[in-house]
């Protein structure tokens, strides 16, 4: 195990330990201490290591990560996540807006809640909040997949394309070209694959999914007059 | 980009340390706003009489006297305390429209900075550490503040252009956002008689306020109002003789972070301005809700409503 203290080593210097790491490295484990909010913390990671943080976190912790397993003992701050490629990112507390935004592979897990913009454009990545989500979450979601325990705040996504939504809660309201879907068999073996990977006790029956009508994938000649 | 950070004291065991807390907030807040900075703190009040703070490019020149000439113009007494640019006049009770009529005579370019029982604001172009030695902010007390480093997008970086804006008695305003129909409603305002120097912005948003509030509503009421007239991005902090509250639009883009303890309320543009606050690890640390408006007050229980955004 290895422990740095961010404070005294520097954001650079902690980040430089961390991208030294090769594939076969044998220091899979780091801890970082002192926190303190700071911004990048752990970006840009490539290597199968586990980093746990020890307190709250600024902007854009995780992001760009790739095979990393990053544990946030507290609260993330906005961008967490931002397009990480593949790894896992365990926050315990709640995230900041914009969480995994753009984020193309690998699973976020939230503990609590997750603010704003939660997955907007994510295309690919797992993201799964114990707790609930704010407004304009998964805008424009191409691909991956969003599980929400609790409630999805205002225009759920919006303009989305094939990115899946399942929501325990309730729904405040559904963004443009985003309806309700059957819930087939395939896709509770999806979400239980989901939450079994994310450690989260729910049953996949109480989920409702969410999807893109498909309605804006094409131009509609009768709106040629609107432009 | 901008920074905020607020400070609401629940133990008045705190209240000495007021100044030097903020400081430390204000001073992390940096990389948000480094071309200008101020701050508004809640101190003492004395029976009797009230508070003007004023600013001069030129304070030796345009302060000297100045006491005496106001005093002769209110008829009661005024005492002065000069620090740096800044002056914190002490004018008999409900002189205030008196003494500012008199000083746009006898000092037309000292500039007033804050009015009201308690309130005193601090604000000036530079770092916030600079901002804040000059005025020596850490060795103030009081009950709560707010302050602002700015990174100006809207208009010119100036004394007057820095935060927190006077909205009335005891009453401020600091701004993380840009709004983007202030010019039509600096129209309307200064139709409706409200003055407004400078071509800010933010003014713009404390100067609707302020004329909410002439109409007849509370500030809490105000704020809900400008959900609905202020186009743009906004998280307002705006500080009131009892308390502060916090007011985010719907889009909710600029950043917000509060943490509550037995102690203390605060408020962070990022959590990083809260970490050496005592106890911080234990707080209650959440985000505050968009189109929703957040109140604490040292005479009632905390408030918050939602407005349809």
């Amino acid at each position: 195990m290895q422990t740095v203290d961010l404070q005294e080593m520097g954001l650079r210097g902690v980040n430089a330990a961390l991208h030294a790491q090769a594939d076969d490295t044998n220091q899979t484990a780091w801890t970082i201490e002192n926190a303190k909010g700071a911004h990048a913390i752990a970006c840009g990671l490539d290597a199968p290591i586990e980093v746990t943080v020890k307190g709250s976190t600024g902007y854009y912790c995780g992001g760009m990560n790739q095979q990393a397993t990053i544990k946030i003992d507290g609260s993330a701050g906005p961008g967490t996540g931002e397009n990480m490629m593949s790894g896992k990112i365990v926050i315990e507390g709640d995230a900041s807006q914009y969480l995994g935004a753009t984020a193309h592979g690998g699973m976020i897990v939230v503990k609590g809640n997750a603010s704003s913009r939660c997955g907007i454009s994510m295309k690919g990545v797992n993201i799964v909040v114990q707790g609930n989500i704010g407004h304009m979450s998964a805008f424009m979601g191409q691909s991956g997949n969003l599980v929400v325990c609790g409630d999805a705040g205002d225009a759920l996504g919006d303009s989305c394309y094939e990115a899946r939504f399942f929501v325990r809660g309730s729904v405040k309201s559904l963004g443009a070209d985003c309806e309700k879907k059957e819930m087939r068999s395939e896709h509770l073996t999806l979400l239980q694959g989901l939450l079994d990977e994310a450690g989260i006790d729910a049953d996949p029956k109480d989920f409702t999914r969410y999807g893109s009508a498909r309605n804006l994938y094409n131009f509609d000649v009768d709106n040629a007059a609107a432009y | 980009m901008c920074g905020i950070v607020g400070l609401f004291l629940k133990d008045k065991s705190l209240e000495p340390e007021l100044g030097k807390m903020l400081t430390s907030m204000l001073i992390t807040m940096t990389d948000r706003g480094p071309d200008s900075a101020g701050i508004a703190i809640y101190g003492d009040e004395s029976k009797g009489s009230s508070k003007m703070t004023v600013q001069s490019d030129a304070p030796d020149l345009e302060f000297a006297g100045l006491e005496s000439a106001l005093s002769d113009a209110l008829g009661g007494t005024v005492s002065m305390k000069v620090i740096s640019t800044h002056a914190v006049l002490s004018i008999p009770a409900g002189s205030f429209e008196k003494a500012r009529q008199t000083l746009s005579e006898v000092r037309p370019n000292v500039r007033i900075m804050s009015r009201g029982d308690t309130l005193e604001i601090y604000k000036e172009v530079g770092l916030p550490k600079d901002v804040a030695a000059r005025f020596d902010v850490s060795s103030m007390s009081g009950t709560h503040g707010i302050g602002h480093t700015r990174m100006a997008t809207e208009s010119a970086v100036t004394t007057m252009g820095a935060h927190p804006f006077n909205t009335g008695d005891d009453q401020c305003l600091v701004h993380n956002g840009s709004l983007s129909n202030h010019n039509s409603l600096r129209r309307k305002l200064r139709r409706e008689g409200i003055h407004i120097e400078t071509e800010n912005d933010t003014e713009v948003g404390a100067a609707y306020l302020t004329w909410k509030m002439r109409e007849g509503a509370t500030l809490g009421e105000a704020l809900e109002s400008a959900l609905d007239d202020l186009d743009g991005f906004f998280t307002f902090l705006v500080g009131t003789k009892d308390g502060f509250g916090v007011v985010r639009d719907p889009i909710a883009c600029k950043p917000a972070v509060m943490a509550e303890t037995d102690q203390y309320v605060a408020f962070g543009s990022e959590y990083r301005a809260l970490v050496d606050l005592p106890g911080i690890e234990t707080a209650r640390v959440w985000e505050p809700e968009p189109a929703t408006v957040y109140f604490w007050s040292h005479n009632t229980l905390p408030t918050n409503t939602e407005k349809a955004a």
